[in-house]
């Protein structure tokens, strides 16, 4: 469980997040949606202690993430960013190497080997294992990135816009796998995303914000309505049952 | 503020000005000088106050100039190398020419300081990073380069102090007969402020330029040459005033807004008004002696820089 | 060759040039000559670590590889304070002949400035790191502006011996002082091995730090302290040597072509040795001694930074 209880966040006397409190229920993937400026990334921060909340507490498994020491927590929670410069000369197997740090500090044994092997392989990422980063296209850069969260072998992964910049067959691919995490190993994923149609697809429930404040949550299939959408965006919205999904189109 | 407030100050202080100094000249005494105050006056006070006037207005306004080029609030001659280099040029006219005259050392000058901009310029285009702290930073390591490469032929020939001089940016000094140079500073504002609305738009972009139709290779150019022959006459004439050209054209922009053909007059005034006020103080808090320009624009001006800084980081200005 | 046998190569020959460096001609009063030489070797060998460990953590720490300590504005200091030395107490004073008092003086300042500098700017919550350096740099340049009033208004005598104490030059190093300094760059070195661990991962970025784990905060302000002090060992035992740490780390990084900063810190110290003694030669063989080390390294290393910044590149 995660547990968001009274958050708000001011950047410069600007609201960011007002007052937001929801819980997040394990073994699910939660979508965060709304429009540009809303706070999900903000969010997806402070439940990640990237930046801190001003107000509120947040406890992830039952723990206050204040009160966890910062080791401890990158066992049990990881967050992969939109922006994922890194300006190292490093293999696809070095960086998916690194999500073992919380457990080895740097000093791999065979077990952590494992698990990163174990990761390269659930990414299908064995033929370019050897390659550098800055080899890749952007869709196998953002895979190898997964493999390392993955390999960090967290109960709770955080995700800020993982399909930014890729094009549709990458983005299902890595919809799909993170179903998978979910349905076979038990994860519990968190995401900011601005497709709403892959949100609707692929995950069990979804929060939608404007303005830093919590305007719907629920399961994907009651917050993708055309009234709830029409509210979030203020534009028109037409809703079908395409193959038992709900399909959004807001082509005018 | 109102440009007729910022004029009127500026006239209050150029009168202290002329009536400030160790020879007794008092503001009653106009009309009834005796041959020696005239001199004075003539030979020394007036041309220290134009000197003043000119520099201060002319180093502010050739940030201004870079900062619409570079569209970035912090490159200025200060925080591009171009001081630097320029202080190279006349170094190396010095090696060069055993006795280098005015002339040659505002050639090689000139052109140092138009090279080393020049290269900045370059530096920009390539950095991928274009954050408003990263890129002065990048220039002021710049800069210290081109120190570098100054001190090492200083050390070899022994110019080490000599150098400092030149460094030191000081208007008492300045008589009759070796400050003119100073005034080709002046047809260059007029050219600046003939091109201001061309550089604001070379400053959205080489793209952006083309598809209005401006030749962007050339305003830049002409920008750069702008700003080089207006340091090297400034340092030549006077030395090194850091920072000017930092922070005047920033004040200007916090009370007046973002628009360059405005703020050019009120960014020539504001610096004259801020280098006299400088030099009225240099010239009284350790009467009868003087502290230097440079030091006292580099003490006020670093303080106001680190003041804007902060400013900038509380409001995301 | 991989970097591991590439490290090794550097080791062996920064060995050699040092073993080289003391035995080179060696002829006349060797009980004199001998010992002399081997307290130069000594100072070279602490500088030039000194500077290149200082360098690589913080270009790490800063996430790019063309700033360097000296941006944080200690440099400006030290020759400020060298100044402002001469200018108080006169070239003969015991503070500037007694080269003890004025090593610890001027290893005092840089450091407290330096502290002072961080606790200010730590205070808020977004530190940006470019801002501390922007402030510090800006601070170097108001230093700057008082030394060169002050060598204007120091008569040309004394100035000949503040300007001595300028330019880097292991040429007059104190044996006593080598000595402190070994001291003193040990146990950096202990403290430093609390965060080692951390400087992989701090390459990765803030945002991937903190996910791993790293107290990222913490670690920063304590390592940006060892820079600090690196930084002041090596200035006040030879001068400042701008331009060293980013010529040594860069070839270092281009060289071994590796993310692991154990090899990392370890090339650029023997690179930098190697430079160092190098350089030493040149100016003693080829210069015989018109011009001094620091000169020539900064000009070196100043002209290999406007290569870098003009050479397409995508680690900024």
């Amino acid at each position: 469980m995660v547990n968001i209880m009274n958050v708000s966040k001011k950047y410069n006397d600007k609201t960011v997040l007002d007052d937001i409190s929801v819980d997040i229920q394990k073994g699910t993937i939660t979508s965060f949606i709304g429009p540009n400026g809303a706070g999900k990334s903000t969010l997806i921060s402070l439940v990640s202690r990237l930046i801190a909340e001003d107000d509120g507490q947040i406890k992830v498994g039952g723990e206050n993430i204040k009160e966890v020491k910062s080791e401890e927590l990158a066992k049990k929670l990881s967050i992969l960013k939109q922006s994922n410069a890194i300006n190292m000369k490093l293999t696809v197997r070095e960086l998916v190497s690194f999500g073992r740090f919380p457990y080895s500090k740097g000093r791999l044994k065979s077990d952590d080997w494992a698990k990163v092997e174990e990761a390269i392989d659930y990414m299908e990422l064995r033929d370019m294992q050897h390659k550098y980063l800055d080899e890749l296209s952007g869709g196998q850069r953002q895979r190898a990135h997964i493999a390392m969260v993955i390999a960090q072998d967290t109960e709770y992964i955080l995700l800020d816009e993982p399909l930014n910049n890729l094009d549709m067959r990458h983005s299902v691919q890595i919809m799909k796998t993170l179903r998978k995490l979910v349905d076979e190993l038990g994860k519990t994923i968190l995401l900011v995303i601005h497709d709403i149609n892959f949100a609707s697809c692929y995950s069990d429930n979804i929060i939608a914000l404007k303005d830093g404040r919590i305007v719907k949550q629920g399961r994907a299939c009651d917050v993708i309505d055309e009234c709830v959408l029409k509210e979030i965006y203020d534009m028109e919205f037409n809703v079908q049952n395409i193959n038992d999904q709900r399909i959004c189109i807001y082509f005018d | 503020m109102k440009i007729r407030y910022l004029f009127i100050t500026f006239i209050i202080l150029s009168i202290i000005s002329i009536f400030i100094g160790v020879s007794n000249v008092s503001i009653w005494d106009i009309f009834s000088l005796t041959e020696e105050q005239a001199e004075v006056l003539i030979i020394s006070r007036i041309p220290r106050l134009l000197s003043i006037v000119i520099a201060g207005a002319s180093m502010s306004i050739t940030g201004l100039i870079m900062q619409q080029l570079s569209k970035n609030k912090f490159v200025s001659p200060t925080t591009a190398g171009t001081l630097d280099s320029a202080r190279l040029g006349i170094l190396v006219s010095m090696m060069l020419f055993t006795s280098a005259g005015l002339f040659q050392k505002m050639i090689l000058s000139f052109a140092f300081a138009l090279l080393g901009t020049f290269v900045f310029m370059k530096i920009l285009e390539k950095v991928k990073f274009k954050d408003a702290i990263f890129i002065p930073l990048v220039g002021i390591m710049f800069g210290n380069i081109i120190s570098s490469v100054s001190t090492f032929f200083a050390y070899r020939y022994d110019l080490i102090q000599n150098m400092s001089s030149w460094m030191q940016g000081d208007f008492s000094m300045i008589m009759s007969g070796n400050y003119e140079l100073i005034f080709v500073s002046l047809p260059i504002l007029i050219v600046a402020y003939l091109f201001a609305n061309k550089f604001t738009i070379a400053g959205m972009g080489e793209d952006f330029s083309k598809n209005l139709g401006l030749n962007y290779r050339q305003v830049v150019n002409l920008g750069l040459a702008i700003v080089a022959l207006a340091t090297a006459s400034v340092v030549l004439s006077v030395g090194v005033i850091p920072f000017l050209g930092l922070i005047i054209p920033n004040i200007v922009t916090i009370y007046q807004g973002d628009h360059l053909k405005n703020n050019l007059p009120h960014t020539a005034l504001l610096g004259a008004v801020f280098v006299l006020v400088c030099d009225i103080l240099g010239r009284v808090i350790i009467y009868p002696y003087e502290i230097p320009i440079s030091l006292m624009v580099g003490v006020i001006g670093s303080g106001v820089f680190i003041y804007l800084l902060m400013r900038r980081r509380k409001y995301g200005l | 060759m991989g970097y591991k046998k590439k490290t090794i190569l550097l080791a062996v020959v920064a060995v050699f040039l040092a073993v080289l460096y003391i035995v080179y001609d060696l002829k006349g009063n060797i009980g004199y000559v001998l010992p002399r030489r081997i307290i130069k070797v000594v100072a070279i060998l602490i500088t030039g670590a000194a500077i290149a460990f200082s360098t690589t953590i913080f270009m790490t720490i800063t996430h790019n590889r063309i700033l360097t300590p000296s941006v944080m504005g200690l440099d400006s200091l030290y020759l400020l304070l060298q100044t402002v030395m001469v200018f108080i107490f006169g070239s003969g004073s015991f503070v500037l002949m007694n080269s003890n008092v004025n090593y610890l003086i001027s290893i005092g300042c840089m450091i407290l400035f330096a502290l002072v500098l961080f606790r200010f700017l730590f205070r808020g919550e977004n530190n940006s790191i470019y801002f501390l350096l922007l402030i510090g740099i800006i601070l170097g340049t108001f230093f700057s502006s008082i030394t060169s009033f002050m060598q204007v208004l120091i008569d040309p005598n004394e100035f000949m011996i503040a300007q001595d104490r300028m330019f880097a030059s292991i040429n007059n190093v104190n044996g006593d002082l080598v000595y402190v300094s070994i001291i003193l760059f040990v146990l950096i070195s202990l403290y430093f091995l609390r965060f080692y661990k951390y400087l992989d991962v701090i390459g990765l970025g803030k945002d991937q730090a903190i996910n791993l784990g790293v107290p990222y905060d913490y670690v920063v302000k304590h390592l940006l302290v060892i820079v600090a002090m690196l930084t002041s060992i090596a200035t006040a035992l030879v001068g400042p040597i701008t331009f060293l740490g980013l010529l040594v780390v860069n070839v270092s990084y281009e060289f071994l072509k590796t993310f692991r900063h154990s090899y990392l810190i370890l090339g650029s110290v023997c690179l930098s040795i190697i430079a160092l003694i190098g350089g030493q030669f040149i100016v003693e063989k080829i210069f015989t001694f018109q011009t001094t080390l620091s000169v020539i390294i900064n000009f070196v290393g100043g002209v290999y930074f406007i290569y870098l910044l003009l050479k397409e590149n995508k680690s900024w």
